[in-house]
């Protein structure tokens, strides 16, 4: 299992090129193929996710991890069995109508794909229709909105009540964020959660579909 | 259009660089003049929680209408020499022109009631939201958003706005990735090429807009760019060093607006400003501790240095215990405005502007590009570059060296992890060709066109 540790290693240091060699090493080796993802690419990057959520690590650095992970992700999947699965789960993100503000959305979507999450991203001025269309047809287990201004966070309770009214509140947690929003607000509009960072959105991600 | 080039600074003398002053003044029709000697306040003001709708517009009038006269009630109260005040637009106020002329009435009007009871003298500037992207963005100079962008400036500056302003985002998307992955060419390719081709376009418009409206076209900001690079680096998301150097490379950005006929005040987000102002001599708005209701900075003191209006950046309006927010914002601006005045007018003001960067400088790299005396050497260096793909890279190299430099000597502290960076961006910087076409090539190839495509631009 030492593998796995440098495996780990290669990954929180973000050498794409090392991980690549020593998933190919453990292919060779036989090593089960959703160990080597589970065990050795997502453990390094669980450690990159606690390291940034304590500022040991920047943005770009957990970014370089990602991609190293991924390119080991991308070697191993062909091998997997049918039915084994590589992703967290599905999330749908984007920018609420009349908002064209994007960064800690971006930020949110990364994190997220970093920490084995498949993510889609609406991009901004999102109405309520076209995220109840991205729920329905990825099945997504989460749907994270984001708004910045204080005339669009409204739209966040619009969309809530929309998915009401299309009768798949219960099977999509809802998570907001951005600069105007608090727990107070997101239990006001009926929200599952409120994230006011990335890392933060990520735990509670977890928490919510874990 | 005006096709201003700087080939030196406008101030070699740093005794002569300071707040309040600025060596080409803004004349304004009620008389005020920006950067001939006094500090204005510049109030900012924006809605609380509510939907903009053509059902809820009267309500957002009210709102407007609230906020500006707890403003100038307040201002006339202590008795402020006069003011600014500007209207940055929502997005659905620029999406539909009509509703942000409407704002624009509602504010003047309350202006003017002043002006004839109290003779309080304001002014105002409009700022329409830039709405050239999304999804649904055709192309960058034509096209609904085009169109939509152009009828607000011109409708508001015929209901009674005094300055044009906008904060551009030409060739943010790009920018976005280049911050999030501390990518300096990306950056250099983002500021020194999309977004000062984006400039003459745009501003070649508004000045066109403002000389046909007898209004003022004032500037522009960096602020979805190196704003952006400042708030992650404030949440330790990124190096401040990567955000300083940022802040100095987007001073040649936003100075094509004045190549192209603007006149200042500059923009108060835009924290390059200083940069602006030692090349150009163009008066300059700024923001520190007094827009720490919007968001937080590490250049709270330092900022006001330079200043010749001193801004709150945005507050929304909501009830505080001292009352209405846009009220105290302005008590506050005030009071700052009236202590620099007062220095000026005691032979202080360089002393006020030296304590002012001595309490921020040393602790943090994006305050310590702010300082007076590095501005003005910066800037020497920038006016060098015969383009602006060659000043925006020249800004980069020289910020680097500057901050290792006073990292070296103590004048500023830096983590361990912040020095490794300037190492890092260093050797980054040698890998842009100096040949701009060839650097422009190979960056289209490197980038997908949700992030950055050339035909919006009508980039070949």
């Amino acid at each position: 299992m030492s593998n796995f540790e440098e495996l780990s290693k290669a990954v929180i240091a973000g050498q794409e090129q090392k991980v690549k060699e020593l998933t190919q090493l453990s292919i060779n080796e036989g090593v089960d193929p959703l160990s080597i993802i589970n065990d050795g690419l997502i453990q390094g990057m669980n450690v990159v996710g606690q390291r940034f959520k304590v500022g040991d690590m920047f943005v770009p650095e957990v970014l370089m991890s990602a991609r190293a992970m991924s390119a080991g992700v991308a070697m191993v999947k062909p091998l997997l069995l049918d039915g084994q699965m590589t992703s967290k789960g599905t999330v749908v993100i984007g920018t609420v109508k009349g908002d064209l503000h994007d960064i800690g959305k971006n930020l949110v979507g990364m994190m997220l794909e970093s920490s084995g999450y498949q993510v889609i991203d609406m991009g901004v001025d999102t109405a309520s229709e076209e995220f109840i269309a991205a729920v329905k047809e990825n099945k997504a287990q989460v749907l994270g909105l984001s708004a910045l201004l204080t005339t669009t966070m409204l739209s966040m309770k619009d969309t809530i009540e929309a998915l009401k009214e299309e009768g798949i509140r219960n099977d999509v947690k809802v998570l907001i964020g951005g600069a105007p929003i608090s727990q107070t607000f997101a239990d006001e509009i009926g929200a599952d959660g409120f994230a006011p960072d990335a890392a933060s959105a990520t735990e509670l991600v977890g928490r919510l579909i874990g | 259009m005006d096709n201003l080039v700087f080939r030196d600074v406008c101030y070699t003398n740093l005794d002569e660089f300071v707040y309040g002053i600025a060596k080409k003044p803004v004349q304004c029709h009620n008389g005020m003049v920006i950067g001939g000697g006094t500090v204005y306040p510049e109030i900012n003001f924006t809605l609380p929680p509510m939907l903009i709708s053509e059902a809820t517009m009267p309500k957002v009038k009210a709102q407007y209408k609230e906020m500006i006269e707890g403003v100038c009630s307040k201002a006339h109260e202590l008795n402020v020499p006069g003011m600014l005040v500007e209207i940055e637009l929502l997005p659905p106020c620029t999406f539909n022109p009509q509703w942000g002329i409407e704002v624009t009435k509602v504010v003047k009007e309350v202006m003017m009631e002043y002006e004839a009871k109290f003779n309080l003298k304001s002014v105002l500037r409009l700022t329409p939201v830039d709405i050239r992207e999304g999804k649904n963005l055709k192309h960058m100079y034509h096209g609904e958003h085009w169109d939509n962008l152009m009828e607000t400036f011109r409708g508001s500056a015929e209901a009674g706005a005094d300055f044009l302003a906008i904060e551009s985002v030409g060739g943010k998307n790009l920018h976005d990735d280049a911050v999030m992955n501390c990518d300096l060419p990306r950056a250099l390719f983002s500021l020194g090429v999309v977004g000062t081709h984006d400039m003459v376009i745009l501003w070649d418009n508004i000045v066109k807009i403002a000389q046909e409206t007898n209004t003022l076209p004032s500037g522009d900001t960096a602020c979805g760019f190196a704003n952006t690079s400042m708030v992650l680096a404030n949440k330790n998301f990124i190096p401040k060093v990567f955000a300083a150097v940022d802040r100095v490379m987007s001073a040649v950005r936003t100075l094509v607006a004045v190549e192209r006929g603007a006149v200042g005040p500059d923009k108060d987000c835009g924290y390059e400003g200083v940069y602006l102002k030692a090349i150009t001599g163009t008066p300059i708005s700024m923001e520190g501790k007094s827009s720490a209701c919007a968001h937080s900075s590490t250049v709270g003191n330092i900022a006001a240095c330079l200043a010749d209006c001193w801004s709150n950046e945005s507050v929304e309006n909501v009830r505080l215990l001292g009352g209405m927010a846009p009220t105290i914002c302005l008590e506050n601006l005030a009071y700052d405005c009236r202590l620099m005045n007062v220095a000026t007018s005691h032979g202080k003001a360089l002393e006020m502007r030296d304590m002012l960067a001595e309490s921020d400088r040393q602790l943090d790299p994006q305050a310590y590009v702010l300082d007076p005396s590095v501005v003005l050497k910066l800037s020497q260096k920038i006016v060098k570059g015969q383009t602006p793909f060659e000043r925006t890279k020249i800004a980069a190299s020289a910020t680097i060296e500057e901050l290792r430099e006073a990292h070296k000597t103590g004048a500023l502290l830096l983590n361990d992890r912040e020095v490794r960076y300037l190492d890092i961006l260093k050797e980054q910087l040698n890998s842009v060709p100096d040949d701009e076409m060839e650097f422009t090539q190979a960056m289209i190839k490197t980038n997908t066109t949700d992030k950055f495509d050339p035909v919006k631009y009508d980039i070949a």
